[in-house]
């Protein structure tokens, strides 16, 4: 693969940094930062209702993200796109507007023990609200989930099934086509959290079969603000809207409203155009790349720092004992440092790395581990990155006066 | 953040802690939680006639706030209950970059993590020990 860090500004304002924080957002590159700004410049008007040129200009901008979005995810129509702000606005949709108006007192929503609290908390909520039962699958400590596990799992009452397609933490591909078929004859729903795959891996919302996919712009080269939420047109049609006010109405009286066909129903209020123009930029900017070109250059780099990481003495990787099972992302501890202690220590040598529980808290309980420090990658990461990154994880324990 | 950032001080107190244990007799406990991290400090103190005889702490946390409620302890244990409140002030102070020198010197050891005042994402750790102080002084 080409070198593509010269297409990213910040790396030409930090020469010095490796960016290893990218499963929590990815920088930006020129060319996204060309379209959002040609779009303020030049595009500019309130879309959607304006008898104007410009608004008419402003809405195809709009639009044709919209579009983008479809084909990337290969979405059977543009109405099952909708605009959010990032994918935890998006599952907080399904949660509060399928939920609520779809599950009740007996009924039991099952959640993977590794999802985000993104993908939980809006799920206890609802539970609270409807009575519903919130139970858990739960991986091995390698982070797999078997078919015969979610089989186990699945109830006759259990409606929704939440799972990421890939963990932030472990980094690891859930066979999400095989759940979606075993979650479907059993009559439940699937929601796919892809924050962490779809800007990774090439994804098919209709050959994977989920119901709903949610993701964000920002991990995946666009700007912050702007998210995705799919869901399968019936679904859609039928689910009240989550949040209401101007641009998703046919017709408002005193009392009552009709509401705005898809995808419009649930895209209340002016929406984030600059970003909507950013996220296709973004998309543009992948696929001029290639799908094939970035998962091989990135599963390279992931077993390159994978092997080097497991030479090094009291380093302990978190999930599966194989590199290709990591995504471009390595949860790790180190013996007797607590994360945050090791995060400070990368930051003096310039490397930029995650501690915490990311989110993820009753993972964490689950492992039994306090909090761990994640290193995660991106198309722009090099070797030098790498050893950069290393280098410095060879020195943590000395640093800290342990050796 | 400087290299040495990981003073003397605060590598010895988190390698070899004085109060890092349970406290039979304690008169009062308070668990001191960290949001960012769910770091869980809890502190013990024996209070008798004011005076803060005796204290300890146990749970999990990162070097700075290990190190960080060591050395309050250090600083508090046989003082008074509005000494421990006046140093509590002084150490927010510090943090909040405000201190002066005079200051300074009566938080003694403590004044090591002066720096942290410089790195607002680790403010919560060093503060872990001293809030949950706070709390166990207001609390009587």
């Amino acid at each position: 693969m080409r070198n593509t860090k010269s297409d990213f500004p910040v790396f030409a304002a930090y020469p010095d940094i490796a960016y290893l924080d990218s499963a929590a957002t990815t920088q930006k590159p020129q060319q996204v930062l060309d379209a959002a700004a040609h779009y303020y410049r030049e595009e500019n008007a309130n879309p959607l209702r304006g008898l104007y040129d410009l608004s008419v200009k402003a809405t195809d901008a709009y639009e044709n993200a919209r579009i983008a979005v479809r084909d990337y995810i290969h979405a059977a129509s543009k109405r099952e796109i909708i605009f959010t702000r990032n994918a935890t606005e998006s599952l907080n949709l399904i949660a509060y507007s399928w939920g609520r108006a779809n599950l009740c007192a007996h009924d039991e929503i099952l959640v993977a023990i590794s999802e985000h609290h993104s993908d939980l908390l809006p799920w206890q909520a609802v539970s609270r609200e409807t009575g519903a039962k919130l139970r858990f699958l739960e991986c091995g400590k390698s982070g797999l989930y078997t078919e015969e596990d979610l089989r186990k799992a699945l109830t006759p009452e259990t409606k929704i099934f939440a799972i990421a397609q890939v963990s932030n933490v472990f980094g690891r591909l859930n066979p999400i086509r095989e759940f979606a078929e075993i979650c479907h004859k059993n009559g439940t729903l699937i929601v796919c959290d892809g924050a962490q795959s779809v800007p990774h891996i090439p994804v098919d919302v209709q050959e994977l079969g989920v119901d709903f996919l949610a993701f964000s712009g920002h991990k995946m080269y666009a700007p912050m603000g702007i998210g995705v939420l799919y869901g399968r047109r019936e679904l859609l049609e039928k689910m009240p809207p989550f949040l209401s006010g101007g641009e998703m109405i046919e017709y408002v009286t005193r009392e009552s409203a009709t509401f705005a066909e898809l995808p419009h129903k649930f895209e209340a209020g002016t929406v984030n155009v600059g970003g909507a123009v950013g996220l296709h930029a973004a998309i543009d900017y992948i696929r001029s790349i290639g799908f094939d070109e970035i998962t091989k250059h990135e599963n390279a780099l992931t077993a390159y720092a994978f092997e080097k990481m497991r030479g090094i003495p009291h380093v302990n990787i978190i999930g599966s004992e194989k590199a290709e099972a990591h995504l471009g992302i390595i949860t790790f501890t180190v013996d007797g440092v607590h994360p945050h202690d090791i995060a400070a220590i990368f930051d003096a040598d310039n490397v930029a790395i995650r501690a915490g529980h990311h989110c993820a808290q009753p993972l964490h309980q689950y492992l039994g581990v306090q909090s761990t420090v994640r290193m995660s990658l991106a198309l722009y990461n090099d070797e030098r990155d790498i050893d950069l990154f290393v280098n410095t994880l060879k020195t943590v324990r000395r640093r800290m006066g342990l050796e | 953040m400087s290299e040495n950032f990981y003073n003397e001080v605060l590598i010895d107190h988190n390698l070899h802690p004085q109060h890092l244990h349970e406290l039979p007799g304690a008169t009062c406990s308070h668990a001191g939680m960290n949001p960012s991290c769910g770091d869980e400090i809890t502190l013990h103190l024996t209070v008798q006639d004011d005076i803060i005889t005796d204290g300890a702490y146990t749970g999990v946390g990162c070097a700075i706030s290990n190190a960080s409620a060591d050395i309050m302890l250090d600083l508090i244990i046989g003082r008074t209950k509005a000494e421990a409140a006046h140093l509590t002030e002084l150490f927010m102070k510090m943090i909040g970059g405000e201190i002066t020198d005079a200051e300074l010197d009566e938080l003694e050891e403590a004044g090591a993590l002066q720096n942290i005042a410089k790195m607002p994402a680790r403010v919560k750790c060093a503060v872990l020990g001293w809030k949950t102080l706070r709390y166990l002084l207001d609390e009587q």
